[in-house]
């Protein structure tokens, strides 16, 4: 099968997040996507995957890519990303964090509306969960229930000095089974890798973990695949069967 | 001032069977990331905090801390407590919070650099 480079952006929040702009709707994210030059994207809101169906369904016909993720908050209060095939049933999943979320009302003086909405930007509804909050799962459970429903799971931006696993425990857990460590847009993998690293034997992905539209594609993640889909990256991820992360 | 002192005057619970608790505590350090003791935690401080994952037994083992507070009643998780024992790491706790345990702590001489 012929390989060859895909760009990603893996880390894109919607206007479900309550740090995310009302104009990242879904059409407007693949827009920005494809203006951007992307392959393939992920919704990665935090502790929800529920506007992720809508973007998939926007970018139908596009050309351009969706899986359906979550930017889940640990008990340590370390980010984790999960990264999921879109023929997922996602429901048990979700119902698992939402019932780990704690129960506060989201207060709208300091959290944006968390808005739910379908693949033509209309708006369904409002999300009543504490997406800000911390799940009650460690590290590790977080990563086994990402596991558990077939995804990916990377250490979100390690060079942050807030969420970040390195921040909240000073070093990735040894047997901690992650796909990848990512990197956020201010600072290149090779800078990061000197910084912060190396996390060998861990990949290192950069993405725009973008809140507004303009932020889609500012760092991006080359993969030399046969098709843009979640086994795939897996496999690039792992370096197996000639699939690899390009280094950009 | 050591552990067993500080143990017996603030009521603490020791997580911890068979760990140092005669070593002296010369000073202290409050902070719930990791990254941060890392950086400013000293040699023979006793740390508080809530975090109960297995990664703070390595930090005090690294910065050679005299031992770790956890707070809120927070219970260490089985690992951490496993690898505590094996490092001989001693785990405390107190359900008092954080702010309250420093200044009694500060009040019975315990200083920060």
């Amino acid at each position: 099968m012929e390989l060859r480079r895909f760009r990603a952006d893996l880390h894109i929040h919607t206007c479900l997040s309550p740090c995310g702009e009302l104009s990242m709707s879904p059409r407007a994210v693949v827009d920005r996507a494809q203006a951007a030059g992307l392959d393939i994207i992920a919704v990665t809101d935090h502790n929800t995957t529920e506007n992720s169906a809508a973007v998939i369904q926007a970018a139908r016909g596009t050309g351009l890519a969706v899986l359906p993720g979550m930017e889940m908050t640990t008990a340590e209060e370390v980010h984790i990303l999960g990264l999921f095939d879109p023929g997922t049933e996602l429901g048990p999943f979700q119902a698992t964090v939402y019932r780990n979320l704690p129960d506060v009302p989201s207060k709208k003086r300091f959290v944006k509306d968390q808005v739910i909405v379908d693949a033509a930007d209309y708006v369904t509804g409002f999300s009543p969960h504490c997406l800000f909050g911390a799940t009650r799962f460690s590290v590790q459970e977080a990563v086994d229930l990402i596991h558990g429903h077939g995804g990916l799971a990377i250490a979100c931006h390690v060079d942050r000095e807030s969420f970040s696993i390195i921040s909240q425990l000073g070093f990735i857990p040894p047997g901690l089974c992650l796909e990848a460590v990512e990197v956020s847009p201010r600072l290149t993998v090779a800078e990061a890798r000197t910084a912060f690293g190396p996390f060998d034997p861990l990949p290192m992905v950069r993405f725009s973990d973008a809140h507004q539209p303009e932020e889609i594609g500012c760092a991006t993640t080359d993969f030399l695949v046969a098709s843009p889909n979640l086994e795939e990256i897996r496999k690039a991820l792992a370096g197996k069967d000639g699939r690899r992360i390009i280094p950009s | 001032m050591t552990l067993t002192d500080l143990a017996t005057r603030l009521e603490l619970k020791v997580h911890t069977a068979g760990t140092p608790l005669e070593r002296p505590v010369l000073g202290g350090y409050v902070s719930d990331l990791l990254s941060d003791v890392i950086g400013h935690g000293r040699k023979d401080d006793l740390w508080v905090t809530m975090q109960v994952h297995p990664n703070i037994v390595a930090v005090a083992v690294l910065k050679e801390l005299a031992g770790i507070v956890l707070v809120n009643g927070r219970e260490p998780a089985a690992e951490t407590l496993q690898q505590a024992e094996r490092e001989g790491v001693p785990v405390l706790g107190t359900r008092l919070g954080a702010f309250e345990l420093v200044g009694r702590l500060y009040g019975m001489g315990l200083k920060g650099s």
